[in-house]
């Protein structure tokens, strides 16, 4: 098959799924509604409580997971161009927890009460910070080894800042709430969290999408690219800001979920061929359709357990990543 | 003073059936706060020493102002030993170490289950009143008790009620809450839809079960947590913006006591005004 064809077939199917799967997301929860009634509650107004439901909690959950699996897979692509690397994304480089850590600073001393835009925007300087951080660590080179351990060392100090934190908030239900922040969750989220963080994900993602011709002229190397023109600081700036503003926005609502921005493009990357500029667009629809079932599967297993996001990601995930480096020290070797 | 109390005792005990004649306790410490409460509603002048930090906190303690007069522990069996008490009072929840322990020193320590209906309200006034050697004080506070609970007999049992808090968690059967909704008439939602003890009811259950009140406490914390998220979500706002959300205040009905009759009239009342809307 034409190879073009084909990238044209994967971004159809994985529309479809996309789709298909924000439907089933919008039909699944604890209150036993029928779908005809329940798509017919998103659009009229006569049943009030079912109208509720459907409109103030499932669309925005909907929507949510549409938004920050489309944000982490497409971040996860852009890193792994950028950074030439294939075990970079957000969760892995410590950029998730950064975020987590800016936006628990904000939400537990009160300060995105009165100011609801520190939120997103003290994630996106956490994100921010760790995206710069593992970048001067990777250097020139962009060594494998040392951006994987910056991200370990930040991700671990992040993990504890924000522990700190959440245990000397006064608030006797705040230390609880860690795992929110370390695994991600999308219950109860409503129409509020999507104006607050949608505006950062659009534009993280405009910024992101912006780099992929200078990615397709990266994957021959730091001197070809700017040989060829292109402009390596303009890159680093809408690479660094897009995936701080998107991650930042998506955790500072969602909490830290990861694997997803690892697997996605891996998965992608036999169908669409190694070039970015194709493979942006299908890892950013493929991280809404794995976010999107991952959420519909937390509702369906336990229902009254509010299992965690990060959970059923990294169940898939952490062995993918096992696997991932597996093959990459044989082919080292 | 002390002298009409060791008199008080004497004449107690003989009055008891059976068993040596048990001292009157004086140096009395309570290191739970429903047992704080009641030490203080039962013993005798002079009798009780200390009661916990709790006791002085109004998010927990309906007798905020009594507490003043006593000397504050934190449960912490060092502090409490040095007080030399002849009696310590404790939950079978808190501080179960701390107790253990003081009881290994020889001091008496008398525990306290967390209760669950109001004939354990009863029971455990009465055995306060026992331990304390002040039976007829813990009797007439029994009586008051009743005679309250007699006010409030109305049957509201059409009216649906949920008490839900912090992080969605609701209140089903087995539980003080669920007595005390019981008490006021009214008919416990999350009890007859099976659950027993807590569990979580997500918002989306809530609505569709449309509870006429939505029972929460009133307990603000000094910083935010997402575990009140909850009561925020625009959904909720909508739901209850007609009046349905009562707010009883938590420390009417952390412990059972008479204090516990302002909660039932707080839902009753509540319950009332729906039952005229509705």
């Amino acid at each position: 098959m034409n190879e073009a064809l084909r990238y044209k077939l994967v971004l159809a199917v994985l529309s479809i799924g996309v789709f298909a799967l924000f439907l089933v997301s919008l039909a699944t929860g604890p209150a036993a509604i029928g779908f005809a009634d329940s798509m017919r509650a998103l659009f009229s107004s006569d049943a009030y409580e079912i109208g509720l439901i459907m409109r103030e909690i499932r669309l925005p959950r909907a929507i949510l997971g549409l938004m920050v699996g489309a944000t982490l897979g497409l971040s996860g692509a852009v890193l792994q161009g950028y950074l030439r690397n294939p075990l970079a994304e957000p969760g892995l480089l410590g950029i998730s927890a950064s975020a987590s850590l800016g936006a628990v600073l904000t939400i537990y001393t009160g300060v995105s009460l009165a100011f609801p835009l520190a939120l997103p925007m003290a994630a996106l300087a956490g994100a921010g910070i760790a995206v710069l951080v593992v970048r001067a660590m990777a250097g020139g080179a962009g060594g494998t080894l040392s951006i994987i351990l910056a991200g370990i060392a930040l991700s671990a100090f992040a993990g504890a800042m924000t522990s700190l934190a959440l245990n000397l908030s006064p608030n006797p239900f705040a230390a609880m709430e860690i795992v929110f922040w370390m695994l991600g969750s999308l219950t109860d989220r409503s129409m509020v969290h999507v104006w607050l963080a949608a505006p950062f994900m659009l534009l993280g993602w405009v910024m992101l999408a912006l780099t992929a011709r200078a990615l397709d002229a990266l994957t021959l190397g730091v001197s070809a690219a700017s040989s060829l023109g292109v402009d390596l600081r303009r890159t680093q700036f809408l690479a660094v800001g897009g995936t701080a503003a998107s991650v930042g926005a998506a955790t500072a609502v969602a909490g830290a979920i990861g694997f997803i921005g690892l697997i996605v493009p891996h998965i992608l990357r036999p169908l669409v061929g190694s070039m970015p500029s194709r493979l942006l667009p299908a890892s950013a629809l493929g991280g809404a359709a794995m976010l999107l079932a991952a959420d519909i599967l937390v509702r369906l297993i336990a229902p009254e357990r509010d299992l965690k996001l990060g959970v059923l990601t990294a169940m898939v995930g952490a062995p993918f990543f096992l696997w991932l480096i597996w093959r990459s020290r044989r082919t080292m070797v | 003073m002390k002298l009409a109390g060791w008199f008080c005792a004497i004449v107690l005990a003989g009055g008891a059936a059976a068993g040596p004649a048990a001292a009157q306790p004086s140096r009395v410490v309570s290191m739970n706060v429903c047992t704080d409460q009641m030490a203080m509603l039962v013993a005798g002048e002079g009798q009780l020493i200390s009661v916990t930090h709790l006791a002085t906190d109004p998010h927990t303690s309906a007798m905020v102002e009594e507490a003043q007069a006593f000397s504050v522990n934190h449960g912490l069996a060092e502090e409490i030993f040095l007080m030399k008490p002849d009696l310590v009072l404790a939950g079978t929840y808190t501080s179960r170490a701390s107790a253990d322990l003081l009881r290994s020193l020889g001091i008496r320590v008398e525990m306290f289950d967390p209760v669950d209906n109001f004939g354990e309200v009863r029971e455990q006034l009465l055995r306060i009143g026992e331990v304390l050697g002040r039976k007829d004080r813990a009797a007439a506070i029994v009586a008051e008790l009743d005679e309250g609970l007699r006010e409030y007999t109305t049957d509201m049992s059409g009216i649906t009620a949920l008490g839900w808090s912090s992080n969605s968690y609701a209140t089903g059967g087995g539980t003080f809450t669920d007595a005390v909704m019981k008490a006021a008439g009214l008919t416990n939602i999350a009890a007859r839809e099976g659950i027993q003890g807590g569990a979580r009811v997500p918002l989306e259950t809530l609505l569709a079960q449309k509870p006429d009140l939505i029972v929460t406490g009133s307990t603000s914390y000094e910083r935010p947590a997402m575990a009140q998220d909850n009561f925020a979500h625009p959904a909720f706002r909508a739901y209850v913006s007609d009046g349905k959300q009562v707010s009883v205040p938590d420390q009417y009905w952390v412990c059972g006591a008479p204090f516990t009759l302002e909660a039932v009239r707080i839902l009753q009342m509540a319950a009332k005004a729906r039952g005229a809307a509705n």
